[in-house]
């Protein structure tokens, strides 16, 4: 405890102050990538690994069409569409030919890869300067990208809250939850999945595309990991809304604080690397943080019911 | 109103596990029949009713509703004619949403779902209305999640919302099978109502004798895939427990017999 305390003094507070600015940017930009992971996780029960792959695709097909002269916002939307068509890939694959969930998002992961670097024309890296190119956001200005963010993310909220109670959004939630029940019920289930599939990597891809034009540029390693970031976000946000305000939260609010999640996500992120965790370590860290909250619901739930307590009682 | 003709299908075919599932069924219903099925475990009651449901694709043979040939149509496809209850009450609705929701789901059974609202204000009043009927209280939470209702309230519900859109015919696969006999007896008796409220043509499978006697205007007997027996109106009054055990025993028996025969 002690040594604790010594390494809090011998750290500068200020600059941890400094770094939350950038850090609730960060995390917003990732609550949109992290919306998108809720549609496939929560509401059609598929863990959708395509993502890590979408999220490069985004930022490659933004950063190439502002490179070619493309208006930054322009090059956003077509880097939704972008993302879009890998999910329907992964759909097709899972629905068609019958491949398992996570394996078909694997593999349209891996096929991303080689696609991201061929749309970034063979490089692994590639810039767009704020300087030259009038770019949505900038890290350069984390309050403006704070307030713009805030602003995409209240008007794709409202349109999934949209989405979600229409006749097309019950089928989608329907078949997350019972395929028999919603076949027996005349619904498609394989178009449902295919379009769910699509709206979460479409999100998934214009949140690749902000992200490029905050970092500024494209990295064919950007999307390592996001899975796990938006796993992360959308579990610390259903925690802390039903900390807040119990099970009754609604579905727009539910949303809302699975950006809060994601920016809390990037808080302690930029806590830990303030302590002095190395750079390198991080991912480590990401995924030890996404077991722990995945794991601790069970295990409560597990110790209110275990075999154990039942043969001491 | 259903034609099923000479249909046959086989399950695992070539392993070890092989099982002629349905072997020639051949049975016409009329309109506003109600037919309920017996038979022993395996004897291909609930496959028949999956067999109409499209739940697999046939073997050989073809299945006609109401003049139309759904012998080549996916389960999805023939959802516009068919409601259908089923054994697991967790099976028939959607836990995580809404009572409303679930059956605003069921009110757009065989219509294209757009993008206009999954429900409206003139559907809840007539839902209120509809749960009234039930007299299970659930007309004052129709905006819990149905994962909060009892087996016996979910199976009340999913019936509601099998007949909410008149189907041509209703599939009832033991669906009192998984519920306490108080409540299996009160869903048995919505079942009835329903079906002469609207005068529905349905085909109810179940292993309980007596409940196939009592209910309905026609019952039939399965066994290893076939219908066995078949009896109508007034034979159909007059039948009674022994009786059926007696039919079941013949043929059974019969078996055993043979099973001796060849052991012997």
């Amino acid at each position: 405890m002690f040594n604790l305390i010594q390494v809090f003094c011998a750290r500068d507070i200020t600059a941890l102050i400094r770094a939350l600015p950038g850090s609730a940017a960060q995390g917003l930009i990732w609550g949109i990538m992290a919306i998108g992971v809720f549609i496939t996780y929560k509401i059609l029960d598929f863990a959708d690994l395509t993502v890590d792959g979408t999220l490069g695709t985004g930022g490659a097909v933004t950063v190439m069409l502002v490179l070619a002269g493309f208006p930054p916002v322009v090059a956003v939307g077509i880097a939704c569409i972008a993302g879009m068509l890998a999910g329907i890939v992964t759909g097709i694959l899972h629905t068609v030919f019958g491949i398992p969930a996570i394996l078909s998002g694997i593999l349209t992961q891996i096929a991303l890869y080689s696609v991201n670097l061929n749309i970034a024309q063979g490089r692994a890296n590639q810039a767009v300067s704020v300087d030259m190119y009038n770019l949505i956001v900038s890290g350069r200005d984390n309050p403006l990208t704070i307030i713009k963010v805030v602003g995409i993310l209240v008007v794709i909220i409202a349109l999934l809250y949209w989405f979600f109670g229409t006749e097309i959004g019950f089928t989608l939630r329907a078949t997350g939850c019972n395929e028999n029940m919603s076949r027996a019920q005349g619904i498609n289930t394989s178009v449902a999945k295919v379009i769910a599939l699509a709206f979460s990597n479409g999100l998934v891809g214009l949140a690749g595309g902000i992200l490029a034009q905050y970092q500024g540029n494209f990295d064919v390693n950007m999307g390592r990991g996001a899975i796990v970031i938006g796993l992360a976000s959308v579990i610390i946000g259903e925690v802390i809304g039903e900390a807040l305000f119990g099970k009754k939260l609604n579905f727009s609010a539910k949303l809302a604080f699975v950006a809060v999640g994601s920016i809390i996500y990037y808080v302690v992120i930029q806590f830990v690397l303030w302590l002095g965790l190395p750079t390198i370590d991080m991912k480590l860290f990401s995924a030890i943080v996404v077991a722990i909250f995945l794991a601790v619901p069970y295990m409560r739930a597990r110790s209110k019911n275990s075999y154990r307590k039942a043969a001491r009682s | 109103m259903l034609e099923i003709n000479n249909i046959h299908k086989t399950f695992n075919i070539g392993t070890i596990n092989e099982k002629k599932a349905l072997n020639g069924v051949t049975l016409y219903l009329d309109e506003g029949d109600f037919v309920t099925v017996i038979g022993g475990n395996g004897a291909g009651k609930s496959t028949m009713l999956n067999a109409v449901a499209g739940v697999w694709p046939i073997d050989s043979g073809s299945i006609i509703i109401d003049g139309n040939d759904v012998t080549g149509l996916p389960e999805h496809k023939r959802a516009p004619y068919l409601g259908r209850v089923f054994q697991d009450p967790m099976n028939g609705t959607t836990a995580t949403m809404e009572i409303q929701e679930n059956l605003a789901l069921a009110a757009r059974r065989g219509q294209r779902r757009t993008l206009r609202w999954g429900i409206t204000k003139p559907e809840k009043a007539r839902y209120r209305t509809l749960l009234k009927s039930l007299d299970l209280g659930l007309e004052d939470r129709m905006s819990s999640k149905v994962g909060l209702l009892s087996g016996g309230q979910r199976q009340a519900v999913t019936l509601l919302m099998a007949t909410l859109k008149k189907p041509k015919l209703l599939l009832l696969d033991e669906h009192t099978a998984a519920l306490d006999p108080k409540t299996a007896a009160k869903v048995l008796e919505l079942s009835d109502k329903i079906i002469a409220e609207n005068n529905l043509t349905a085909m109810m499978v179940t292993h309980n004798m007596r409940d196939a006697i009592v209910h309905g205007n026609r019952l039939i007997m399965m066994n290893e895939g076939q219908i066995i027996l078949d009896i109508k109106g007034e034979e159909k009054k007059k039948l009674s427990v022994e009786d059926l055990l007696q039919k079941f025993e013949e043929v059974s028996g019969e078996e055993f017999a043979n099973d001796k025969a060849l052991l012997g």
